[in-house]
């Protein structure tokens, strides 16, 4: 090899029909490091993974891979060469087993050909994960896996291929902090034997922990390449969003008003004995683990998980929620922590997701008024600044900022004085997260109690009041806006 | 954040206007008039009024099967059950219908409840009990078709009244009255589709039943209402069905689902739920019974009809895809 990279994208330009989605992009990535690409939702960058994997052809421009110029026509062309690419929301074969998964399309056979050598592949595939460090039985079916474990396989995957570039699409979001330090460790290991990472990620903290190499990317242009010693988070935040972001936390001295909602002793499958309230105009923060309870409590008071015992008070009168519905009268609304599956309906019209909590409003007696409902979808739309082509725009087709803003208009559509945002920010870049984070804050001064979930500490304690820490499926520590620290919280979450 | 405005918008592959926007939209109907083309070039007795007259007739029983399907179909299920359906409450509303035995109204509204009650019992099974709807109307389908054998002790049911035999054979301004009734089916439930809560709620269910639900919908109901409607219209076809051959024949209608489901495919809407309209499905009924009619023109063997009919509902559906 001649050069010191092992694969260069040169001069890359992908048009669609009315954008430009690549403008003469180049990238180098080298052996034994992390390349983080880092940018806005809809900067490129996953049209320009989409390239490097042959999923899409470039317009123009032209890729080397060693010393060699390859030309892909499909996935298999890229995994040939050397490329694996691990996709934020997983594809998995979820009734095969681990042993499968890792094998699917290269099973090593018997001697008699299309006959699986189940014994070889088995003994293959728990030598990757032994590798990995995971101690997982490569027998068992994909679906009893976490997340992170099913991760663990897809690495396991990549190497199997023998790949010497791994791309890994915000392969944390659905991490709790442990299983990211695993992931770390493991992508220290294939550092070591010159893989090259090619990471994507929207969180700060683990970009400046984890890279060697960052390249920020915005409207489809390459905008710098540096070393991550070269480059402060507030730099790097300024050259992502293209101006300067003092603060994204914009955190006014509330006004608390009279209590809206409190539960006593509430008690699921998942948590029990859960006693809070919340006043109007408060902000408060759950935080915990991914599977320590916290989502579970609000799907309850939300009517989506069933509630065993305890008791809800909404304005100090007692009320049953057995249904969204019910919890929708209530002036209840949740932000999802998973939009695609309870967020929105992603084969519809961005107009039709953002009305259909509050259709009563567009009806007269029989008949829906559908000239006030494109109205009210436009209003919605314009005031949080939704980027669509259209009202008519389907879901599916936006970015994730852009849908989970559409979740939002319609919870607010519908009139909540109670508001639940689970993960709002999760797979959201900066500039839509601190708009998010803006219009929670305007939500309470207008006298609305907002309940915040997140993984993010900065988030949790930039925005809320008040603090919870769930673990175990129970409230371990309340803490105050003025005494509560990431240590503290963490030390209550773990433990 | 007035910044965001100014940048360009993401890139939208898949939702591009221009020429494939357009044949994506109106893909149906351009192979509905290619057909028609062939045919009127093809045998002089395809575009009279007369033919047309019939070809109408012939597929207003399919039509109205189709658009109750449609419902079900949009909403994430299925019904299998349709044929027996029309079998069913048309030898049920023929044993009411003899001559001087009852008002129009009583057989018309029996075989109308019988539809009703069937929808209602699969959309309960399927709901509360959570069964598979094509398990639950796969099993409806061999009972109706069983009801109907017992009440007719497997035995046609003639002599109508004229007043009832009106329904399936008579006129009204020149147009046959299957013809109107059909018009009067697209016309309401294409309103309720477009313009109603529970149209928009349908379309809701089936494209993600978790989202409807975390939206305040009812989804169990809004289920039984497609299943109900797609039932009723079943009965109101096997009306329709017994009055034009004047008779309640117990082995009628026989795969009349299949036909339906075929119809609702060609016309655009996915088995899988959460889109489609009754526009397409009604230009999907009219390529099938079209292509029917034409092959009957061209005088092609039954047997190789069969064996046409089926490599040009697939071969629509491949270049509605393909747009």
């Amino acid at each position: 090899m001649n050069q010191p990279w092992l694969l260069k994208a040169e001069n890359i330009s992908k048009s669609f029909p009315g954008v430009k989605a690549l403008d003469k992009v180049t990238l180098t990535i080298e052996g034994g490091k992390v390349h983080t690409i880092i940018g806005e939702n809809g900067a490129g960058k996953s049209t320009l993974m989409k390239i490097l994997m042959g999923i899409l052809s470039p317009d123009e421009g032209a890729i080397f891979y060693k010393d060699e110029k390859v030309k892909f026509t499909s996935v298999n062309d890229a995994i040939k060469t050397g490329l694996s690419m691990i996709h934020q929301e997983l594809l998995p074969f979820p009734e095969l087993s681990i042993a499968e998964n890792i094998f699917m399309g290269k099973e090593p056979t018997l001697s008699i050909p299309g006959w699986i050598n189940t014994k070889e592949m088995n003994k293959n595939a728990a030598l990757l994960m032994d590798k990995l460090g995971s101690k997982i039985v490569v027998t068992r079916a994909m679906k009893e896996l976490s997340i992170a474990d099913m991760q663990m396989v897809e690495i396991a995957k990549a190497i199997s291929n023998q790949s010497e570039i791994i791309i890994m699409d915000e392969p944390t979001s659905a991490l709790s902090n442990r299983e990211i330090d695993i992931l770390f460790g493991i992508i220290e290991e294939l550092k070591k034997q010159g893989v090259a990472i090619l990471y994507i990620s929207h969180k700060m903290e683990e970009i400046f922990k984890i890279s060697d190499t960052i390249t920020v990317m915005r409207d489809g242009r390459h905008i710098t390449t540096c070393d991550i010693g070269e480059i402060d988070q507030q730099k790097l935040i300024s050259l992502i969003v293209g101006r300067e972001i003092n603060s994204i936390f914009e955190k006014k001295e509330s006004t608390l008003g009279d209590e809206i909602l409190s539960v006593s002793e509430l008690t699921g499958e998942k948590f029990k004995n859960i006693n809070f309230n919340i006043r109007r105009g408060e902000i408060l923060g759950i935080a915990g683990l991914m599977g320590s309870g916290r989502t579970e409590i609000v799907n309850s008071i939300y009517g989506l998980e069933k509630i065993i015992k305890g008791t809800i008070f909404i304005n100090g009168k007692k009320v049953k929620i057995r249904s969204p519905k019910d919890a929708i009268k209530n002036s209840i609304g949740l932000v999802s922590e998973d939009r695609k599956k309870y967020g929105l309906v992603l084969g519809s019209s961005v107009k039709h997701n953002i009305s259909l909590s509050s259709l009563r409003k567009f009806a007269n007696g029989l008949f829906l008024n559908l000239k006030k409902e494109n109205e009210m979808a436009d209003n919605q739309i314009n005031q949080l600044t939704i980027k669509v082509t259209s009202r008519n725009q389907v879901a599916n087709f936006l970015s994730g900022g852009n849908q989970q803003k559409v979740v939002i208009a319609k919870v607010l559509l519908n009139d909540a004085d109670i508001i639940i945002f689970d993960e709002p920010t999760r797979g959201i870049d900066i500039g839509a997260k601190s708009e998010i984070y803006k219009l929670m804050t305007q939500l309470a001064s207008a006298r609305k109690a907002i309940i915040l979930i997140s993984s993010e500490l900065p988030e949790i304690l930039g925005l809320s009041d008040r603090i919870l820490v769930i673990r175990g499926g129970e409230i371990k520590a309340e803490l105050s806006q003025v005494e509560a620290t990431q240590e503290l919280i963490m030390k209550h979450a773990m433990a | 954040m007035n910044l965001k405005n100014l940048l360009p918008p993401r890139p939208l592959a898949e939702n591009s206007t221009g020429m494939g926007e357009y044949l994506k939209k109106y893909g149906i109907f351009i192979a509905f008039l290619f057909i028609c083309i062939i045919l009127t070039v093809a045998t002089p007795n395809f575009l009279t009024v007369q033919n047309m007259v019939m070809v109408l007739r012939q597929i207003s029983i399919n039509g109205i099967l189709a658009i109750g399907v449609t419902f079900v179909i949009i909403s994430g299920g299925i019904d299998l059950s349709l044929g027996s359906v029309v079998a069913l409450s048309g030898v049920a509303a023929a044993s009411f219908a003899h001559p001087g035995a009852y008002g129009l109204w009583v057989p018309l509204l029996v075989g109308l409840l019988i539809g009703v009650t069937i929808g209602t019992v699969n959309g309960l099974i399927i709901t509360k009990g959570k069964v598979a709807a094509f398990i639950v109307t796969l099993g409806m389908m061999t009972i109706a078709r069983g009801l109907a054998l017992v009440v007719s002790d497997g035995r046609p049911i003639s002599n109508l009244s004229d007043s009832f035999n009106y329904i399936g054979g008579g006129e009204f301004l020149n147009i046959p009255i299957p013809i109107l009734l059909f018009g009067a089916v697209i016309l309401i439930t294409s309103t309720i589709l477009k313009y109603t809560k529970t149209g928009r709620y349908i379309y809701a269910v089936g494209g993600n039943e978790n989202a409807a639900k975390a939206s305040g919908i009812n989804v169990n109901s809004i289920k039984l209402f497609s299943y109900i409607i797609c039932s009723g219209l079943a009965g109101l076809a096997g009306i329709v069905l017994a009055s034009r051959i004047t008779t309640g024949q117990p082995n009628a209608g026989v795969a009349y689902e299949l036909d339906a489901i075929a119809a609702v495919v060609i016309g655009g809407t996915s088995l899988s739920g959460g889109s489609g309209k009754i526009i397409g499905t009604v230009v999907g009924a009219l390529i099938i019974g079209v292509i029917n009619n034409g092959l009957d023109l061209l005088n092609i063997t039954s047997y190789s009809q069969q064996i046409i009919k089926g490599l040009i509902i697939v071969g629509a559906v491949i270049l509605d895809r393909k747009n």
